[in-house]
C-alpha cells in the first residue's frame, strides 16, 4: 500500500492507504477527524469541502495519495480553541446551520469565497457561489447573511446585525 | 428582547461542536472491532427470487459473514411493521403484506434488500457482494399509480390480489352529494402531488454492537425517536427485551420524516452483530438513500368545490389514489387518511366535506410521512381548489378567501378537527401588507416590458401539529399514545439536566427547551442541558415529528418543571422556617410572603440533597422529578404565505421573485429558530412545486437517484424570504406553543403553483413546473391568446 504524508491542519501525517483512499477517507477513518462530512459521493453537495494548498476541494473525489506532500485545512482546523474563525462565528450568530450535517462544508466553501473574491460579498455572488454547497435545512437565507457577514468580519468590516 | 427567556432570541447552545467539526453523527462513531455491511439490493422492481448463491462470495478477502431473508426467518426476526391501522369503508382491515427486513422468496422493488455482505472493511463487502449469484425470475412490475388495481395487474402481496391496502373515506356523502346538487358553481380541478426523496443531508446509518458478557444490545443509529425505534424492534422484531436493547440516535443530521421509520438496515445490523459477534456498521450512500428511505406525497387527486350565488363556500368533495409503495412503511397508512383528509376544510367554513382515498401497492419505495405529512397535501388540494374558484368567478382571489374565513373560535370541521383558535384575517391583512400586494399590478407590468410573465399567488395554510392527544389517535387507528415525556434533574449546585423524549436533529431543542427552564427557575442557561437521543438515560419517549416538541415535547418539561417548583417550596419552607403556603418563588428565588426571608434556588437544590432541615419522615431527599404529558387537542397553527414569480417566457425559467410568510404559531421561544424552520420549510415546498421529480421508468428504475438527476433546491433557486408572524395562544398546552417545523413545507407549493399558474393564465401544469412544463403552457397560453 502507498504511503502518503500530508501537512493537516498545520500538523504532519502520514498513513499507508490503499491507492483507491479517498481524501474524506483518510481523514475520517484514518486520522479520525470526523468534521468533514460525506454527503452524496458524486461532488454535488459539497459536505466534504476542504482546503488543499489553500483551495477549497471536494474530498469525496480526490485521492488521498494525490494530496501527498500538500496542506491540507479541515474544519477542525479552523478555530484556535475556542477562539472560532469569524465564518465560523458568523454561521453561529447568524443561525446558519440547522443539523450541522452541511454545515463544515459550507464555512470552508465559504472561507475560501472569501479568499477568492474579497471581504464585500453581495447576496448574488454568495448565492451564485454555493452552487456546489447543499443545505436541506436552513433554505439558505440565513448561510447567505452568514457568509455576508463572516466575509465582512474576515476584512474588519462591520456588518450591522439584524 | 434581552436575556435567555422565552422569546429571546438566544444564539444556539449546540452550534459550537457543529462550527467546529465536533458534531457526534452516528458515522462519527466507531465501536472496537467493528465490521462493516452492504446491503445486496434487487436490481428488479418485481422479481422471484429463485436461489441466492453465496458460496463464491463467502471466501472472497475478508468477509466475516453473508446473511439472506432464509437467515432471518430462521432465526424468528420479525417482519417490519406499520403501526397505524386503517379500515376500508367496508369495516374490513388494510391489507398489509409481509415486510421482513430481507427478502423471502420476492424482491417489491429496485434496492429491496436482498442479502448483507459483513466484512473486514467496507470495500471487501462491496467487492463480495459483487459474486453474489442471484436467481431472479422477472415479474411484471406495477409502477404507474393510476393503473395500480387495474384488472389483470401483477399482484404485489398475496394479501392484496389487486394491489389495493385500503379504500377509506371521511365526511358525510349525502350531504356533500346534497350541497353540490344545489351549487351555483362548482370548481373542478385534477392535481398530482409529486413525489419527493426527503433527503437529509446526513445518509441514514446504524451501527448494531452486542456485548456478551452482558446478553445486551447496543444500536447506534439516525433515528427521530430512539425509543420507538426500541420499542417496535423489541417488542414486534423481536431482537432482544427492552431492558437488554440500548438504543443511541446521537447528532442526527435531518430527518424530516424520513428518519421516524424503523427500517430493514438497522434491524439487520442490529441482528447480524450477534450472529457474526462484532459491532456491525452500515451507513447509506446517497443512491441506497434515494432507493431505500421512503419518499413523500405521491397522490392523483380530483377535487370539486360547491359554491353558493353569493360567493360561499358549501362542499369540498375530493377522491384521492395514494401511492405507498411496496411495503407499509412504519406510518405510511396514517399519511394520506388521518393525516390528510381532516385538514381539507383549509381555513374555511365548509359545511360539508367528504374525501375518499384509495391507497395502492406499486413496485417502488415505500411512502411515508415526510415534513407536513398529508397535510402539504390537503393544503394543495384546498388551496389551488380556492384559487382557480375565485379566478373562474371573477373575484379577487383574497377576497374570496376572507369571505369565506372561519371567522369565530371554537370552530368544529366537518372532517373531524375543532379548531381552537386563530386570526385568519389578521395573517392575510399583514402579509398583504408585508408583501406590497398593491405595488404588484405595477411590478407586473414591469415584467411585461421586459417581456416576462409575472404572477402572485396566495397559500392560506392550516395544519394539525403537536400530535397528538393519545386516546383520539388511538381512536383513529394508531398503535401508540403520542404523549412526550420529561424529567427534570436539578444537580445539589442547581446545575439542572433536562431528559426528554423529543429528539433534535436540527430543531435547537438544547437551546430552546434550555431557555424555558433557565427562565423558569431563574438560573443562568449556561447551567441547563438537555439529554436526549438515548434509551438508557431517557427512560421512554415518543420523539420528534409532527412539529409536535414544542406543544408536545416542552409540555411535559413544563409538567415536570411545576412539580420541581413545589418540592423546592417544600424545601424552602423548612429551610426558611415558614409555612409552604407562604413561599412565593420568583426570579430564581424563593421568598417568605410579606418578609426579607428568601433562598436562592441553587440553596435550596443544596438543601434538597443535604436534607439537613427536615427529615425523611417529613419530606424525601433530592430534587429530581418527572412526568408525562398528553396534549388534549392537536394544535392548528396556520398562516398566509404569499409567492410571486417571474417566468421568462422564452426560456420557461421561473424565478422566486419574492416571498412573504405570516404564520401563527402561538407563543414562540426563540424567534430566531422558528425563523430558521420557515424558511427550511418554504425551501422544500419550493422544490416540490419547481424543483425536485421523482421518476421511475416503465421498468421500475430509479431514474432519479443522485444529486446529478434529481433536482434539490440550490442557493442560487431560491430568494431571501420575508418572514413574519402574528399570534393567537394555543389555548390547550400550557405555554401557548402551536409548532412551527412543517409550515414552509405545507404552505409553499400550493403558494408557488398559484403564482406560477396566475403568470401564465393557465391552470394546467403540473409539480415540478420545470422549464420545459412552464414552457409548453407559456407556447399554450399564448396560442390560445391569438385565437
Amino acid at each position: 500500500m502507498p504511503k502518503v504524508s500530508m501537512s493537516v491542519n498545520g500538523k504532519q501525517v502520514s498513513g499507508n492507504v490503499e491507492a483507491r483512499t479517498l481524501l474524506v477517507d483518510f481523514l475520517r477513518n484514518e486520522l479520525r477527524m470526523t468534521g468533514t462530512h460525506v454527503g452524496c459521493d458524486t461532488s454535488q453537495c459539497g459536505a466534504c469541502v476542504v482546503h488543499v494548498n489553500g483551495k477549497a476541494i471536494k474530498s469525496c473525489t480526490t485521492l488521498a495519495v494525490a494530496c501527498d506532500g500538500a496542506n491540507v485545512t479541515t474544519i477542525e482546523g479552523l478555530a484556535n480553541g475556542q477562539d472560532l474563525h469569524p465564518m465560523q462565528a458568523a454561521f453561529r450568530q447568524h443561525h446558519g446551520l440547522q443539523c450541522g450535517f452541511c454545515t463544515p462544508g459550507m464555512i470552508m466553501a465559504a472561507v475560501d469565497m472569501v479568499n477568492r473574491l474579497g471581504f464585500d460579498l453581495s447576496e448574488e455572488t454568495i448565492r451564485h457561489e454555493l452552487e456546489g454547497n447543499i443545505c436541506r435545512c436552513t433554505g439558505y437565507h440565513n448561510i447567505v447573511k452568514a457568509i455576508k457577514a463572516g466575509a465582512a468580519a474576515m476584512g474588519g468590516l462591520k456588518v450591522a446585525a439584524e | 428582547m434581552a436575556g435567555t427567556g422565552i422569546g429571546a432570541r438566544v444564539e444556539r447552545k449546540e452550534d459550537f461542536r457543529f462550527i467546529t467539526g465536533k458534531g457526534n453523527y452516528t458515522d462519527d462513531i466507531n465501536r472496537p472491532g467493528q465490521a462493516y455491511a452492504y446491503f445486496l439490493r434487487s436490481p428488479h422492481a418485481h422479481a422471484k427470487i429463485r436461489k441466492i448463491d453465496t458460496k463464491k462470495a463467502s471466501k472472497m478477502p475478508g468477509v466475516v459473514g453473508i446473511l439472506t431473508g432464509e437467515d432471518i426467518e430462521k432465526d424468528k426476526i420479525g417482519g417490519l411493521i406499520c403501526g397505524w391501522m386503517i379500515h376500508s369503508k367496508d369495516g374490513s382491515p388494510m391489507k398489509a403484506g409481509a415486510h421482513p427486513a430481507l427478502a423471502v422468496g420476492k424482491v417489491r422493488y429496485v434496492g429491496d434488500h436482498v442479502a448483507v455482505v459483513i466484512a473486514e472493511t467496507l470495500a471487501e463487502a462491496r467487492d463480495a457482494a459483487e459474486a453474489i449469484v442471484v436467481d431472479y425470475e422477472k415479474l411484471a412490475p406495477v409502477i404507474d399509480l393510476a393503473g395500480a388495481t387495474k384488472k389483470g395487474v401483477p399482484t404485489i402481496h398475496d394479501a392484496s390480489p389487486d394491489n389495493q391496502v385500503y379504500d377509506w373515506h371521511l365526511g358525510d356523502k349525502a350531504a356533500t352529494d346534497a350541497a353540490f346538487r344545489k351549487a351555483k358553481h362548482v370548481t373542478k380541478i385534477d392535481l398530482v402531488n409529486n413525489r419527493l426523496v426527503p433527503n437529509a443531508m446526513e445518509p441514514r446509518a446504524a451501527i448494531g454492537d452486542y456485548d456478551t458478557g452482558e446478553g445486551a444490545f447496543t444500536l447506534y443509529t439516525t433515528s427521530q425517536n430512539p425509543h420507538v425505534a426500541r420499542l417496535v424492534l423489541s417488542a414486534f422484531i423481536g431482537i432482544a427485551p427492552e431492558h437488554k436493547l440500548r438504543v443511541i440516535a446521537p447528532d442526527v443530521g435531518g430527518g424530516f420524516g424520513s428518519k421516524i421509520f424503523i427500517y430493514a438496515e438497522e434491524t439487520v445490523c442490529i441482528w447480524a452483530a450477534k450472529k457474526v459477534g462484532r459491532p456491525v456498521k452500515w451507513v447509506a450512500e446517497r443512491t441506497e438513500s434515494f432507493l431505500s428511505d421512503a419518499h413523500g406525497r405521491d397522490h392523483l387527486t380530483h377535487a370539486e368545490m360547491a359554491i353558493d350565488e353569493n360567493g360561499k363556500i358549501t362542499g369540498v368533495r375530493v377522491s384521492t389514489r395514494a401511492n405507498l409503495g411496496a411495503y407499509l412503511s412504519t406510518f405510511a397508512s396514517s399519511v394520506p387518511t388521518y393525516l390528510y383528509a381532516p385538514l381539507l376544510s383549509g381555513q374555511y367554513n365548509v359545511p360539508a366535506i367528504y374525501c375518499e382515498v384509495e391507497a395502492v401497492y406499486t413496485n417502488t419505495a415505500p411512502v411515508d410521512a415526510y415534513r407536513g405529512a398529508g397535510r402539504p397535501e390537503a393544503t394543495f388540494v384546498i388551496e389551488r381548489l380556492v384559487e382557480v374558484a375565485a379566478r373562474e368567478l371573477g373575484m379577487d382571489p383574497a377576497a374570496f378567501r376572507k369571505k369565506n374565513f372561519i371567522k369565530s373560535f371554537p370552530h368544529q370541521t366537518p372532517v373531524i378537527m375543532c379548531y381552537d383558535t386563530g386570526d385568519y384575517n389578521a395573517s392575510l391583512a399583514k402579509a398583504m401588507e408585508n408583501h406590497d400586494v398593491k405595488g404588484f399590478a405595477k411590478r407586473r407590468r414591469d415584467s411585461a416590458k421586459a417581456g416576462k410573465l409575472r404572477g402572485l399567488g396566495y397559500s392560506a395554510y392550516i395544519e394539525a401539529c403537536g400530535i397528538a392527544p393519545s386516546a383520539a389517535v388511538g381512536s383513529l387507528g394508531a398503535g401508540v399514545g403520542l404523549w412526550e415525556s420529561a424529567e427534570v434533574r436539578v444537580n445539589p449546585i442547581g446545575t439542572v439536566e433536562v431528559l426528554t423524549g423529543s429528539h433534535s436533529h436540527g430543531q435547537g431543542h438544547e437551546t430552546t427547551f434550555a431557555q424555558l427552564v433557565a427562565g423558569r427557575l431563574g438560573i443562568p442557561i449556561e447551567n441547563v442541558s438537555i439529554v436526549h437521543g438515548d434509551t438508557d438515560k431517557v427512560q421512554m419517549g415518543m420523539g420528534t415529528y409532527g412539529s409536535r416538541s414544542g406543544a408536545v415535547g416542552m409540555s411535559a418539561i413544563v409538567k415536570a418543571l411545576d412539580k420541581v417548583e413545589a418540592k423546592a417550596k417544600k424545601v424552602a419552607s423548612f429551610v426558611l422556617e415558614a409555612s409552604e403556603a407562604d413561599i412565593d418563588f420568583k426570579d430564581g428565588k424563593f421568598t417568605v410572603r410579606g418578609t426579607d426571608k428568601s433562598i436562592d434556588f441553587p440553596s435550596v437544590a443544596l438543601q434538597a440533597y443535604i436534607a439537613h432541615k427536615f427529615t425523611g419522615q417529613q419530606l424525601e431527599p433530592g430534587l429530581k422529578e418527572g412526568a408525562f404529558y398528553d396534549p388534549t387537542n392537536f394544535t392548528f397553527p396556520s398562516g398566509v404565505h404569499i409567492a410571486e414569480v417571474e417566468i421568462d417566457p422564452e426560456t420557461g425559467i421561473t424565478t422566486v421573485a419574492k416571498w412573504t410568510a405570516v404564520d401563527d404559531f402561538g407563543v414562540i421561544i426563540n424567534p430566531m429558530i422558528v425563523e430558521g424552520q420557515v424558511h427550511g420549510g418554504i425551501a422544500q415546498g419550493i422544490g416540490q412545486a419547481l424543483l425536485e421529480g421523482t421518476v421511475y421508468d416503465a421498468s421500475g428504475q430509479l431514474v432519479t437517484a443522485s444529486y446529478m438527476d434529481y433536482t434539490m433546491p440550490r442557493a442560487d433557486d431560491l430568494p431571501s424570504f420575508h418572514v413574519d408572524h402574528t399570534m393567537t395562544a394555543c389555548p390547550s398546552n400550557p405555554l401557548g406553543i402551536k409548532g412551527c417545523g412543517e409550515a414552509g413545507a405545507i404552505a409553499a407549493p400550493a403558494a408557488l403553483m398559484n403564482a406560477i399558474t396566475d403568470a401564465l393564465g393557465h391552470e394546467n401544469i403540473a409539480m415540478p413546473a420545470t422549464p420545459q412544463a412552464v414552457w409548453k403552457a407559456a407556447r399554450a397560453s399564448f396560442a390560445k391568446a391569438a385565437e
